[in-house]
């Protein structure tokens, strides 16, 4: 029975490893909060913990592997969704979950982010966007908005960032989404559907980098980076991928972008093992 | 407040009591809380942890809503909520 302090049984305690707390994050990193809503979409899905693995690359967000009371594996820089596929493909059954930030997906990773998404592997990609590489010191990262200074970048990013969501529907994705990490609660339900979407579901939440990033660009606090969102998001469902890129001050379109049913790696594959084993009795 | 009957209503409409909880240990003063708390009942106040962060204290529980906001957001999971005497989570699962 819980008591007024909250020990009890809860989604928390039931999915996270508390004797790991306090984590490393800095104050007001976004990375708690995506986490939080992470762990209450698993609840609300439905699926068995037992068969969710959660895969992580290198960076602040990559650590998330290690708080999970889940099956979970911490993999080398970039390298999360090619372990991921190996996993979807040895067990099926198994519902891969990549958690990652954006230097690990669409820097060193970029290749295989793409080409997982391409092949349409069934597997739920959640991206931490924070615009810099903030482990290792907030160097300039391949989202981080022309112009915007980081400490590689002292006097303005003078190259053009990946527009996430884009890049995901050229490459084939069932399922992309936006949300920063003020729209809880539509971050919880997009993680729920695209938890349960058969196929390559891609959730990127824009998430304040305080300590490092923040520093550098007149967001010092986490409330700063907060305030700014709330009043440069606009919710747009459906929107085109195409327009939601992201500028220095401009407006963060977020919502459910994509929704398409396309079919899955395991589809096809064992459409094609039927055949091969047909024409293997045959000759 | 004393009533003197209970109200028709009272069964289903009534506040559910909510008791906010932060643990001290982990809280870090990141301010999210007492922010976006859309009844005002958390707020920062000038008491310091035992790690120097400035701590989030509950101002009037009796406002709480039970919205669930204070906990979802807090990025240290130090924040939580017990309604009658359940997790707040639990319930809305």
């Amino acid at each position: 029975m819980p008591d007024h302090e909250g020990n009890g049984h809860s989604i928390i305690a039931k999915y996270l490893r508390q004797d790991r707390l306090p984590h490393i994050w800095c104050p007001a990193c976004g990375i708690g909060p995506a986490l939080n809503c992470f762990l209450r979409a698993i609840d609300k899905s439905g699926l068995d913990p037992d068969k969710i693995s959660v895969i992580s690359g290198i960076g602040c967000s990559g650590r998330v592997a290690g708080y999970v009371k889940l099956d979970s594996f911490h993999t080398t820089h970039g390298r999360a969704i090619p372990f991921a596929t190996g996993l979807k493909l040895a067990n099926p059954e198994l519902k891969a979950v990549v958690f990652s930030g954006d230097g690990d997906l669409a820097a060193i990773g970029g290749n295989h982010l793409i080409h997982a998404a391409r092949r349409n592997v069934d597997m739920t990609v959640i991206c931490i966007n924070n615009f810099n590489y903030g482990m290792t010191g907030g160097q300039v990262g391949p989202t981080a908005p022309y112009d915007v200074r980081t400490s590689t970048t002292p006097y303005g990013n003078f190259e053009s960032p990946f527009n996430l969501p884009l890049l995901l529907y050229a490459s084939g994705a069932t399922y992309i989404a936006r949300w920063t990490v003020l729209h809880l609660h539509q971050l919880e339900n997009t993680m729920t559907e695209a938890l349960l979407k058969p196929g390559f579901s891609f959730v990127e939440v824009i998430s304040p980098c305080p300590a490092v990033y923040g520093r550098m660009n007149k967001e010092p606090e986490g409330l700063d980076s907060l305030k700014s969102y709330e009043k440069r998001s606009i919710i747009k469902n459906g929107a085109d991928p195409k327009d939601v890129g992201i500028t220095q001050n401009g407006p963060i379109i977020v919502g459910k972008f994509i929704d398409v049913d396309r079919p899955t790696l395991h589809t096809n594959l064992a459409v094609v093992a039927e055949r091969a084993k047909k024409q293997v009795k045959n000759s | 407040m004393k009533l003197w009957r209970t109200p028709f209503d009272h069964n289903h409409s009534a506040e559910p009591l909510a008791y906010v909880f932060i643990d001290r240990e982990r809280c870090k003063g990141c301010g999210f809380c007492a922010e976006y708390c859309p009844c005002d009942v958390l707020k920062m106040g000038s008491e310091l942890s035992s790690k120097g962060y400035q701590l989030a204290v509950v101002k009037d529980g009796d406002k709480c809503l039970a919205c669930g906001f204070c906990e979802l957001i807090c990025p240290e999971f130090a924040v939580k909520l017990t309604i009658n005497n359940k997790v707040h989570s639990e319930i809305k699962s």
